[in-house]
């Protein structure tokens, strides 16, 4: 990774140091999830210097969060044309092919991008799990089996912080936090105390699931204030309601059956940055009147040192 | 597993002009061994460009990609959780296509079951069901010479039908009876199809029932199919069928099935052929000696012709031949098999030129011959 950073200082190196500020602004607002003002940021950058590679790597990156895939392939693509020995736009590409199930071409890029950079990390473990998908696909056309979830479970990373001083680092995806049976989580809730070290200097995957698991129990117990205080103030509602309207209904469903023990299976846990994690899981909710099971991401934030849901979506 | 197969293949010359999928496959397979995988990878690839519904190629492109993040535990290394038998199913098929070249008989080896072929028949066909295998031989003056071999699907129960709906696969020596143009089949059956004459008299004389044993293609969305997955027919891949299509005869290819073929020589099979010739020959002199009892000596006591026993055969060969004054017997083209798992057991099949002072008859007849305190006898006989 050193050896990736010396060379980005290089090639990078030529951001003027005020449009370097806008940027690190830029690259602040998206890590606390402020996408449209970063976009504006990083506009403000290329509006002056339309080809700083910099600006428009964070620009892909803002793109791909916002789900934007088509723009954000046309930045990735152009910058692997213009800095061709730059391995991180290929892997970006890759992860944003991945998750659209396109894993040739997912793999395409992530070789490419080893081959520009034969030490980067990111891209071999990408590429490991790119070979895995194929191999599966692979395997199901071998066996004919239906394709199943696919693109469920992406553990691959995307590289977000290009930009920024000694973290040029890469949110890598680390292997999974084991999931933890549901059960557990009680002590994790009853001894809040102990989740509230400020100072956490790194967001730890382990956190993020015990409050997985904490929200879980809460519903479990038809605790409804324990259930929706796991709930970022500004938690996006699934329908866009109001957050008062929201919780009415939540209220309703939890309080509506006799019993409900929910568990949370298969997690996994992607930390980006410190202070936001994705958890993929399978959530097998039972109560007296229903029997389901689904995978469901949740989007969490760290607030004040506690893990929060920001977003609460079903897995495809 | 998969090193383990791969280890074996290397040890085969593989016939560098012929690039049938299986070979590639093969190739693949050695290259694995060797590790080389890039060159594997690119092969399989390759493989699969030209026959993408190769299922077993996609089994080894699947494990050709896992082992590029972590240890394959065995061949077939599916992760996820699967019907156990759709996966032995394309392991056996992988077996099967390696074994068959494994166990590839000598060069010089012949099917002890050709005796002689008539000059007809251009062909002849042995299905090993051990080896889920069929063998192509060419008509070289009587004699087998090897053509081709061709991975083959046969019935999902195995071998040795006796009844219908059995789903298993007659033994027997049959001929090709049909071409049935792909126009007027299903999908099913891919590029074309070809019954068989089972039951043949002697399965009926046995009381064994059942029909439409096909040599027949696979659907258009498989390559091949597993190694026991028919109702009893010979499946072979679309590309296999078209090949061998043109060297069908109807009412003239045989087709022998056995559970496995026995490989020979060609000493000992002019051998065995020289003494049945040698059986028949007296047969037909005697026949023209009008000298019944000799004539007889030639059947079994277990004789029948499906309508008459022994003792009715006897008798009314007595009454025949008690009326002539001079009886000329021709017998021409000869065709000699030996059965697949009776031991001693020989179909001839004949053209029959009969002439006396009363009758002129010309037919092709069909004999089975059998082994009896070591002379051949009779124990079947009718119009082929």
């Amino acid at each position: 990774m050193r050896v990736l950073a010396t060379l980005l200082a290089v090639v990078l190196g030529i951001a003027l140091p005020a449009l370097a500020d806008d940027l690190d602004e830029a690259s602040r607002l998206l890590k606390a999830g402020q996408r449209d003002q970063a976009l504006e940021r990083v506009n403000r950058v290329l509006a002056q210097k339309s080809g700083d590679p910099k600006a428009r790597f964070l620009k892909g990156i803002i793109f791909t969060e916002q789900g934007n895939t088509k723009d954000a392939i046309e930045i990735f693509t152009k910058l692997t044309q213009d800095y061709p020995n730059l391995p991180e736009p290929y892997n970006n590409l890759a992860v944003i092919y991945a998750g659209q199930g396109q894993y040739d071409k997912a793999r395409a890029a992530l070789e490419q991008s080893i081959r520009t950079h034969p030490s980067y990390a990111t891209a071999y473990e990408n590429l490991g799990d790119v070979y895995a998908k194929l191999a599966s696909q692979a395997y199901d056309k071998a066996l004919q089996l239906d394709k199943s979830n696919a693109g469920a479970q992406n553990k691959l990373s995307l590289v977000r912080e290009l930009v920024g001083g000694p973290a040029t680092a890469v949110a890598a995806a680390k292997e999974p936090a084991k999931p933890e049976p549901a059960k557990p989580a009680v002590a994790a809730v009853e001894k809040p105390a102990a989740e509230k070290p400020a100072a956490t200097p790194a967001g730890d995957p382990g956190e993020v699931l015990k409050a997985v698991n904490a929200w879980a129990q809460a519903w479990s117990k038809k605790d409804a204030d324990a259930y929706l205080a796991s709930y970022d103030k500004d938690f996006k509602t699934p329908g866009g309601e109001s957050r008062p309207d929201w919780e009415k209904a939540r209220r309703e469903r939890i309080a509506a059956p006799k019993s409900i023990a929910v568990a949370v299976e298969q997690a996994k846990v992607t930390m980006q940055g410190n202070d936001q994690a994705s958890v993929a899981f399978r959530q097998s909710y039972r109560s007296d009147k229903l029997k389901s099971s689904s995978r469901k991401i949740l989007v969490m934030t760290r607030a004040d040192g506690r893990w929060l849901i920001r977003e609460e979506k079903a897995a495809k | 597993m998969m090193r383990k197969l791969a280890f074996v293949l290397a040890l085969l010359p593989v016939a560098a002009l012929a690039a049938t999928p299986e070979d590639r496959l093969s190739e693949v397979f050695q290259a694995i061994e060797a590790n080389r995988l890039d060159d594997a990878m690119a092969g399989v690839d390759d493989l699969l460009r030209e026959h993408p519904n190769f299922r077993l190629a996609h089994l080894v492109r699947g494990d050709l990609l896992l082992a590029r993040g972590r240890a394959l535990q065995t061949f077939g290394n599916v992760v996820k959780t699967v019907p156990q038998g759709k996966i032995d199913a394309l392991r056996d098929e992988a077996l099967a296509r390696l074994r068959a070249k494994r166990e590839r008989p000598a060069d010089d080896s012949l099917p002890r079951n050709v005796l002689q072929l008539n000059a007809q028949q251009k062909h002849v066909l042995l299905v090993d069901s051990r080896r889920s295998r069929l063998y192509v031989f060419a008509n070289e003056g009587g004699l087998p010479r090897y053509v081709a071999d061709y991975y083959v699907t046969l019935g999902k129960n195995g071998i040795d039908k006796t009844r219908e709906g059995d789903q298993k696969t007659p033994l027997g020596v049959y001929h090709v009876t049909a071409n049935l143009p792909r126009s007027k089949l299903t999908d099913f059956y891919g590029a074309g199809a070809f019954p068989i004459s089972y039951p043949n008299e002697w399965d009926k004389q046995r009381g064994r029932n059942g029909h439409g044993i096909w040599l027949h293609g696979v659907p258009s969305d498989v390559y091949s199919r597993a190694p026991r997955a028919s109702d009893g027919c010979i499946v072979l891949a679309n590309s296999d069928l078209q090949t061998v299509a043109p060297m069908l005869q109807v009412g003239l290819t045989p087709v022998i099935i056995a559970e496995e073929i026995e490989w020979s020589d060609a000493r000992s099979v002019e051998a065995e052929r020289g003494s049945l010739a040698a059986a028949l020959e007296q047969w037909r002199s005697d026949w023209q000696s009008r000298d019944t009892a000799r004539y007889l000596t030639h059947y079994s006591k277990r004789f029948s012709s499906g309508k008459q026993n022994y003792a009715a055969w006897a008798e009314h060969k007595r009454g025949v031949n008690a009326g002539k004054r001079w009886i000329e017997v021709g017998v021409d083209n000869v065709a000699m098999f030996r059965y697949p798992r009776e031991g001693d057991f020989v179909v001839v099949t004949f053209e029959q030129a009969y002439r006396s002072d009363s009758l002129k008859n010309t037919m092709r007849k069909r004999q089975y011959w059998i082994r009896e305190e070591g002379a051949w006898k009779i124990v079947y006989e009718g119009a082929a």
